[in-house]
């Protein structure tokens, strides 16, 4: 039998370093490829895990050490065009974006795949936990991973359907125990190294200087009305782009209970505060779905929703709309619905869909009624 | 696998394996030293330093030996320009030098050297009107033949204006050595680099020839080594191999430039029947026999260079950044290329080496490359995914 050929995506964490290697300890053909995304220049190493010149040596050594080929590969300009640009405007439009979603659709599951005809690989391997199955009927479906806490099918749902059959993720069957003892046996120096936290992008977790650095302009930069919810002032902002749904600390607003960031508007530059209460919505509005299931569910099927990527999915139920969107309506309430994060559907362990978050549904009149009444008399 | 990638290094030569080899065992001494082993190990330096110097009609005591091709370009520009502080702190060099010289000449602007870079026209070629040096300019530096493009510049026309002004020519040869001939004497310039690695010697041994009589402040001080113009014990079995090396060399050039203008001819045609509308830089000027540097429009060098590797074909694909991504080649912009196209250049160079068949073979697995990264490019564009 000829030796499958796999074009690995290594960012240089242990995760996809592991992967990588154990692809290749087991037989295949392993080609390695890192991403570039970032003009690094000679600028200062960053501490952080993945995605910096550090990394990049870390993902050579492995290659070298395991004996496969390793290439950077250029994509600064599909990684502004459909990452960074989109998550700066989203900012500066009151959006809380989640670019790992974007950055998995169009560098890694998008750029990479195109990349994988170049040298003839069957399939595609990263180090995400997830799990991709072949139904009995010859579909396939991408599955949470066997390790609940490393599961990241949240940050994949946006990936194209026709890309599962073509991907592999060696780690959605291991803990994280078990990775970095495969890459201490296997004498990766990568092993002992730390979690990625945050953005590979940041510099250094201040999303809002980036960000305010990066746009060029002022959008989301105008200080604006803090109001609540029946549009009475309760202070000033320091620009959108400052500030997210559900956030609490940081709004310099002294009330005689918590106050929540439930709202942003960025056409009249305001921030809405309310109650904990007041951050409940009883479903959402979704862009396009991405379906990852031969057919959509039907209106009112039941579904598990996830709308944070540390979110314990809540029951509801999904309504496809015309525009390709879907309307969920949720069981029970859901605190902080966050326009801009992504929307995944489950099936128990399986992904059925995902999309960005439009907006929330509007709560029914009666609590907000109970809302104000909390608020003045608590 | 087939490797045209000559320009970059060169497959060792079997007979400089053995020699060295040989060298290795049997030159244990110092060539400084007085007694007879020492002379033994000198006499292997001096021979390889007549060698060297055949190859390039120099005459033996012009030879220094030094560790590469890097360290030619930095103790000739520094070494010229340091001497001649004096009468004027002003350099220029082409645009189109490799890396090696614009460092150098990065530590003299360090240093408040005043730097000029001549640039060249569309062929890549320093254009003689272009040649125009300020006053108070100490040393021109132009290569012989550009690395990356193969592109013979006109070292005539800057040796005579460099002569008019007074200014001192400093000339890297590295990559037309061995592959067209060279005559230091009949040039005119003043200080000429050659390294053994791009003519089928070892890594880490090089020359620069320097004109008797020619100023040289030495990089490294020490003992009296290389008549006191480069410190530090001599590199014996590498300049060994570099020495057999470059007289193979000469031996060679009239059978193997002609040998290769034939397969780089049918590389060209081969890949302009699959490729219509290649563009192969520095077309009309007159290039090394060996060198095709083409770009091939909405095919990226990286995904080329992968797609190419994969099938067994080692090329080169410009300029690399820190993080080891390809990067749009300096002297293809220096030349005006547009980044949309310079993006998409490969360089293929032939060499000793090098198999009719293995044009063939290459010619076989371009087009499908080419197709395959084009698509690529337009899957992205189109949608991501």
């Amino acid at each position: 039998m000829s030796r499958s050929k796999v074009l690995a995506a290594m960012s240089g964490g242990v995760d996809s370093c592991v992967a990588a290697a154990l692809l290749a300890e087991q037989g295949a053909e392993v080609t390695g490829v890192t991403l570039k995304l970032w003009c690094y220049g000679t600028s200062p190493l960053s501490p952080r895990a993945c995605c910096t010149l550090d990394a990049i040596e870390d993902a050579r050594a492995v290659a070298r050490r395991m004996g496969f080929p390793h290439y950077v590969v250029e994509a600064e300009e599909v990684f502004r065009q459909r990452v960074l640009q989109p998550f700066l405007d989203a900012y500066a439009t009151g959006r809380t974006p989640y670019p790992c979603a974007l950055c998995n659709q169009h560098l890694k599951f998008g750029d990479l795949v195109s990349r994988m005809e170049l040298i003839g690989a069957e399939v595609l391997a990263t180090g995400h936990y997830a799990r991709i199955e072949r139904c009995a009927d010859g579909s396939w479906k991408l599955m949470r991973a066997m390790d609940r806490d490393k599961d990241q099918s949240y940050a994949l749902a946006l990936i194209p359907y026709d890309v599962l059959p073509r991907a592999v993720f060696p780690l959605g069957g291991m803990d994280k125990q078990a990775v970095r003892a495969h890459a201490e046996r296997l004498g990766l120096e990568v092993w002992a190294k730390p979690e990625s936290q945050d953005l590979c992008f940041v510099p250094d977790g201040d999303y809002a200087g980036f960000v305010t650095q990066s746009l060029g302009d002022r959008r989301g930069t105008t200080p604006g009305p803090f109001v609540d919810s029946e549009g009475r002032p309760l202070g000033t902002h320091r620009g959108i782009l400052h500030y997210t749904v559900g956030q609490r600390r940081g709004l310099g607003i002294a009330a005689r209970e918590p106050l929540y960031v439930t709202g942003i508007d960025a056409s009249s530059n305001t921030i809405t505060l309310g109650s904990r209460a007041a951050l409940d919505a009883p479903g959402l509005v979704t862009a396009s779905m991405n379906w990852l299931v031969p057919s959509p569910p039907g209106p009112g099927a039941p579904v598990e929703v996830q709308i944070r990527y540390h979110h314990a999915p809540a029951r509801g139920r999904v309504f496809p709309r015309a525009d390709g969107g879907a309307e969920i309506r949720f069981d029970e309430p859901q605190a902080a619905v966050t326009p801009g994060q992504s929307c995944v559907l489950y099936d128990g362990d399986r992904v059925l869909g995902g999309a960005a978050i439009e907006r929330a549904l509007a709560a029914p009149r009666r609590s907000a009624t109970h809302d104000a009444a909390r608020l003045v008399a608590p | 696998m087939i490797y045209l990638d000559h320009n970059a290094s060169t497959p060792v030569r079997p007979e400089v394996i053995e020699a060295m080899r040989a060298s290795l065992a049997d030159h244990p001494a110092n060539p400084s030293s007085l007694h007879r082993e020492g002379q033994r190990a000198r006499a292997a330096l001096e021979r390889a330093r007549a060698q060297v110097a055949s190859l390039v009609h120099a005459r033996p005591d012009e030879v220094v030996f030094v560790s590469g091709g890097t360290e030619g370009d930095h103790l000739a520009l520094l070494g010229a320009a340091w001497s001649r502080a004096a009468r004027g702190r002003r350099i220029a060099i082409s645009a189109v030098e490799h890396h090696a010289m614009h460092g150098a000449a990065e530590v003299l602007a360090e240093q408040g050297f005043a730097v000029d870079h001549l640039p060249v026209g569309p062929e890549g070629r320093v254009t003689p009107a272009a040649i125009r040096l300020a006053p108070g300019t100490s040393v021109v530096a132009l290569m012989l033949a550009n690395n990356e493009t193969g592109v013979l510049q006109p070292l005539e026309h800057a040796v005579r204006i460099a002569r008019d002004a007074g200014a001192l020519v400093l000339c890297d040869a590295v990559q037309a050595a061995g592959k067209v001939p060279i005559d230091f004497d009949a040039l005119g310039v003043d200080y000429l680099v050659v390294s053994g690695h791009k003519i089928g010697g070892p890594k880490g041994a090089a020359a620069l020839i320097v004109r008797r009589g020619a100023p040289l402040k030495p990089l490294f001080r020490g003992s009296s080594h290389e008549g006191g113009r480069r410190g530090g014990t001599e590199n014996v079995s590498g300049i060994v191999g570099l020495g057999l090396a470059a007289e193979a060399a000469a031996g060679e050039l009239a059978t193997e430039a002609p040998r290769l203008a034939a397969l780089r001819a049918r590389l060209e045609a081969g890949m302009r029947a699959q490729v219509p509308d290649l563009v192969i830089h520095g077309e009309a000027a007159p290039r090394l026999p060996n060198t095709v540097n083409a770009s091939f429009p909405d095919a990226r060098s990286d995904r080329l260079l992968m797609a190419l590797d994969a099938a067994g074909i080692a090329v080169s694909a410009g300029a690399a950044c820190a993080s080891g991504a390809v990067e749009p080649s300096p002297v293809l912009s220096a030349m005006g290329v547009p980044r949309a196209l310079a993006v998409c250049a490969l360089r293929f160079s032939l060499g000793r080496t090098t198999a009719e068949a293995e044009i063939e073979t290459t010619l076989a697995a371009l087009g499908p490359a080419v197709a395959a990264a084009r698509g690529s490019a337009a899957g992205v564009s189109g949608g991501g995914a």
